[in-house]
């Protein structure tokens, strides 16, 4: 208990000493931290989106005009259910629409209380089992009569999981890199402290200090700066993106009839994430910077 | 207490010690003599295994060093005292601290601290400088100071790497003195050395090394004539500076 405090004291007084170092390392660290939290609030979100666009992937919408009958849509469904790659499909009206959209708008579903007339078409729902069989489909729907619009969401959402496949590559070895380059900025910093106690250190090891207590407050200092720049990555990303959800938080739920994420959710996870790579940066920096000095 | 057998180190393009076989028992005052390069440096940093003999054993303190893995020299380093020809003072701290600092980071409980340190100094003759810094000192009391650090946890044997090297004559006499009465104390001492009035006057055991290998132990004597050891003192630049390289690397914790 006593050798914890000393370190922890050591580490105190030499981050102190080393005051402008350890705060250009905060400073960088603190960067590459954010520069990670836009990309993981970019892949995050556009995943959120493509997750609730999904469920649409597979299926093909036949808007119906009002006048189409139930029999006119059953005609419809039937010749479907003959067609190759189709797995199901089924009459869809306008009142069930209706639900399923009060469903999908969640808290926000009591505004479309307020309408006079339910907008919404009825609909007959064609399930794919053969996505390749997809365009064709469509095409064949499209020679039906009575029908207002064939929607098919296949290309949007092809889209939307190229980009979340693409931001999570990039995301990867951004982060790398960026890992990469922080345990440098700490080795370095902590390095300057090593060599200003040198003396202290050759020391400490003629007279029978143990590898580990010597290096104890270097680790402690690199752990210390790692952590601070996380607390700060996360208070810059939490007022950052509770902005940018407040802005344009509404126009992304219109767009996308998705919410962004909620900003709790987000910071909650990213403390974890953030805190432990300060941790390990840290600590991987300091134990890279001693570990020449200690082998002899 | 240290024992060489048949012990063997090599350098790169030279050899440091060659074949050497010694024993230095408990209680012993030995002088390390010889020119400069001649393997003094080996031989004391394969005693304190910040070197590995290639060949044969060296057991200090009954101890097998050459099989010693890294977890134990820290260990072995507690049993040896080691002072320095340029004393190796922390300048931020007070001649107190500095002693109190070789108890500290082997985790001695402070009451021991607060009664040894004090001892140490009063052997040393500088209990009264306890308050100041190094560099309020005189080179001899600095030397006091460091000597106090490196017996102020009993070691078994103390190591004295030219300890006279930066003192004028008379303090260099008391210095000697000092570690006289910590040898009859019971310390075993080796003391590397270019002095040949010191050695000459203490009358102790001289082991002499030249390329690498033991050319005489006996009793007395420097041995070499003023010419020879006035040549060594020619070559003092040169081996100064090879020193300083070597310890550079040993704060760089590289192997030269």
């Amino acid at each position: 208990m006593k050798t914890f405090f000393y370190t922890l004291k050591q580490a105190f007084i030499q981050f102190g000493r080393n005051r402008s170092m350890s705060l250009i390392s905060i400073f960088a660290i603190t960067c590459m931290l954010l520069i990670l939290s836009l990309f993981f609030i970019m892949f995050i979100n556009v995943n959120a989106a493509a997750e609730s666009v999904k469920g649409d992937y597979n299926s093909i919408e036949i808007f119906l005009l009002d006048e189409t009958t139930p029999e006119q849509a059953d005609v419809m469904v039937q010749d479907m259910k003959q067609q190759k790659g189709v797995s199901d499909a089924f009459y869809k009206t306008k009142d069930e629409a209706m639900a399923e959209f009060k469903a999908r708008w969640g808290d926000n579903g009591y505004l479309l209380d307020g309408l006079a007339d339910n907008p919404l078409p009825n609909s007959v729902v064609v399930m794919i089992s053969d996505l390749e069989q997809a365009d064709a489909l469509a095409a064949h729907a499209e020679e039906y009569e009575g029908i207002e619009d064939v929607k098919y969401y296949k290309s949007t959402v092809d889209k939307l999981l190229k980009a979340t496949k693409f931001i999570q590559i990039s995301a990867v070895i951004l982060m790398i890199f960026l890992i990469i380059v922080s345990i440098i900025v700490v080795s370095n910093t902590i390095k300057l402290t090593v060599f200003n106690r040198s003396e202290e250190i050759s020391i400490m090891k003629y007279v029978g200090a143990t590898n580990w207590f010597i290096r104890g407050p270097f680790l402690i200092e690199g752990i210390l700066i790692g952590v601070l720049s996380a607390v700060l990555a996360l208070a810059i990303t939490y007022l950052l993106y509770g902005q940018i959800v407040d802005i344009i938080g509404d126009q992304v739920y219109q767009m996308l009839s998705t919410p962004m994420v909620p900003v709790g959710f987000l910071i909650y996870n990213f403390a974890w994430i953030f805190l432990a790579l300060g941790v390990s940066i840290g600590s991987c920096g300091s134990i890279i910077s001693m570990r020449k000095f200690l082998n002899a | 207490m240290i024992e060489f057998d048949h012990v063997t180190k090599r350098y790169k393009s030279n050899v440091g010690l060659d074949d050497v076989s010694v024993k230095i028992d408990e209680g012993d005052f030995v002088f390390l003599v010889g020119p400069s390069g001649a393997g003094k440096s080996t031989f004391v940093k394969l005693i304190l295994r910040e070197l590995v003999a290639d060949r044969g054993t060296i057991t200090v303190k009954g101890k097998n060093v050459t099989k010693m893995s890294a977890r134990e020299v820290p260990k072995l380093r507690r049993n040896i005292g080691i002072v320095f020809q340029d004393f190796r003072l922390l300048p931020k701290k007070t001649v107190y601290e500095n002693v109190a600092f070789a108890m500290e980071i082997i985790h001695k409980p402070r009451k021991a601290i607060k009664k040894h340190v004090p001892q140490a100094l009063t052997m040393m003759g500088i209990a009264d400088k306890a308050k100041k810094y190094p560099d309020e000192l005189s080179a001899g009391e600095q030397q006091r100071v460091a000597i106090a650090r490196a017996i102020v946890n009993r070691p078994k044997i103390l190591i004295a790497d030219e300890p006279t090297g930066n003192l004028d004559p008379d303090t260099a006499w008391e210095i000697m003195q000092l570690l006289n009465q910590i040898n009859q104390l019971g310390t075993t001492i080796v003391m590397v050395t270019h002095a040949k009035d010191i050695v000459d006057k203490m009358e102790k055991r001289v082991i002499a090394i030249e390329k690498g290998r033991i050319v005489r132990d006996e009793k007395g004597m420097y041995g070499y004539k003023e010419a020879l050891a006035d040549s060594t003192n020619m070559f003092d630049t040169i081996a100064v500076k090879k020193r300083d390289t070597f310890r550079a690397g040993f704060r760089r914790g590289g192997r030269k």
